[in-house]
């Protein structure tokens, strides 16, 4: 699969071994996707970089009203920080329900962003909380939404990791007023892929939305953004029928196909609009709670 | 291709493994190191078979570069035995007949070893988490929810009786 596996001890360092390597040189987070796709000749390689011993990366800070997440965390420090449980709580769902135990203990929240899955247990949640993610290359570094990270097909991310690192996450904490949720459809409760899922984000001034992001998936090539349900509940006055009202108009960003692992697109068209209900309903719980 | 040197602790000791640099742990150990204990299913991280125990955490081996381990502390099936006897969760599952055909056991019982490690006394969804990332063709699951339970049981009383807290 690779003939040498290397250790970068700074970015700078792991960047200037991809440039050098002209595509032969791939970045290794958790590993959990990459293996499988070396192994099934997706990608051929010469070395791979290892970021795991790159100082800062490895923690979760709070900085400046965000908090900061390096691309060697796992989705097992996800789950288990404080942090991200009271002031991301849908990000904490949402890494909680990616694979297994096992897989959490290795697997990293930028590899499953990277990897670049319509349903991407992390990605949903990033989207709706308005995540960026910072990229370093040669041309120094820049930072994007989670949204332009992923490429226009499926699976295919703009972050190239043949040249490219994804250095840091940067995640608005959660001001008063705000609430956050996850939901997941799946046949089992561990290691199975998303029937659907969708993320939701509202910010409330008394009964009143001030603003609300929903992401879904996998309803598209990506992470898809429910645009015309936010509009709809942004100024309205928060009540079961006005949550039902916005949740119906999910489906207009909505074009899944049909698939024999994740159903077929009639099933989730049918289902999507309650699975927002309840992800917008917890959200608007969280935020008054 | 060059081999690589790598240096970890297996079982509370110190091994040093030559071995080509794309090598997933549980080759090593099992290949070069004659631990079969630590099986292979499905080798995508799917089943749990070659569950094992890094720095106190359960890892599928069959998705780990050897590269990541150098190092760490690895901790397989054939380590939880003592000269004394068996471990109380292995006890547990030979008393409730948690097993049949027997593949699954080894990565169930290093899941149950880190959660049990952690917390002698987990509540049922904290034990099904646990345990979510195994996967048993043969008897079901209830066995070997009965058995984590006794076993739990048992290590609570052994804490007890060793003035433990």
């Amino acid at each position: 699969m690779w003939q040498a596996y290397l250790f970068p001890k700074t970015i700078d360092e792991a960047v200037s071994i991809l440039t050098s390597s002209n595509g032969m040189a791939r970045v290794i987070a958790g590993g959990t996707d990459l293996i499988l796709d070396l192994e099934g000749g997706r990608h051929v390689i010469e070395k791979v970089v290892d970021l795991s011993r790159i100082e800062g990366l490895n923690s979760i800070t709070e900085e400046n009203g965000m908090i900061k997440i390096g691309a060697s965390v796992t989705c097992s420090q996800i789950v288990t920080s404080q942090l991200i449980k009271l002031k991301a709580p849908a990000l904490s769902r949402g890494a909680r329900q990616l694979g297994s135990k096992q897989i959490r203990n290795i697997a990293t929240m930028a590899g499953n962003v990277v990897r670049a899955q319509p349903a991407a247990d992390t990605a949903i949640p990033l989207v709706a909380l308005g995540a960026m993610v910072e990229v370093a290359s040669t041309h120094g570094t820049r930072t994007i939404t989670i949204l332009d990270a992923y490429g226009d097909s499926f699976a295919k991310s703009n972050i190239d990791s043949t040249s490219e690192v994804l250095t840091y996450f940067y995640i608005p904490i959660q001001q008063p007023g705000e609430g956050s949720a996850y939901i997941r459809l799946d046949k089992r409760k561990a290691l199975s892929l998303p029937i659907l899922n969708v993320a939701c984000k509202v910010s409330l001034e008394g009964e009143t939305v001030k603003s609300a992001t929903i992401a879904m998936g996998p309803v598209g090539p990506g992470p898809q953004r429910a645009v015309d349900a936010e509009k709809e509940l942004i100024g309205s006055t928060i009540s079961p029928h006005s949550i039902k009202a916005a949740a119906q108009l999910v489906t207009n960003q909505c074009n899944p196909r049909d698939s024999l692992v994740r159903g077929s697109r009639k099933y989730r068209m049918a289902v999507i609009n309650k699975l927002a209900e309840r992800a917008i309903s917890q959200a608007v719980a969280c935020a008054t709670a | 291709m060059e081999k690589i040197m790598v240096n970890f602790t297996l079982n509370n000791e110190s091994v040093d493994v030559s071995c080509e640099p794309d090598k997933m742990l549980v080759d090593v150990l099992r290949e070069n190191l004659n631990l079969t204990g630590t099986k292979i299913g499905c080798r995508e991280g799917e089943c749990g078979a070659c569950t094992v125990i890094m720095d106190g955490k359960t890892v599928t081996s069959c998705l780990l570069p050897v590269a990541k381990v150098a190092g760490r502390t690895i901790q397989t099936i054939e380590g939880v035995a003592t000269k004394e006897g068996l471990h109380p969760i292995q006890d547990a599952f030979i008393e409730k007949g948690a097993l049949q055909c027997g593949f699954c056991t080894p990565g169930v019982i290093m899941s149950v070893k880190a959660l049990l490690d952690q917390n002698t006394s987990p509540d049922k969804d904290e034990l099904r988490e646990a345990i979510g990332g195994n996967v048993c063709r043969c008897t079901g699951y209830l066995k070997i929810e009965d058995a984590i339970n006794h076993a739990a049981e048992e290590m609570r009383g052994t804490c007890v009786k060793d003035g433990g807290e």
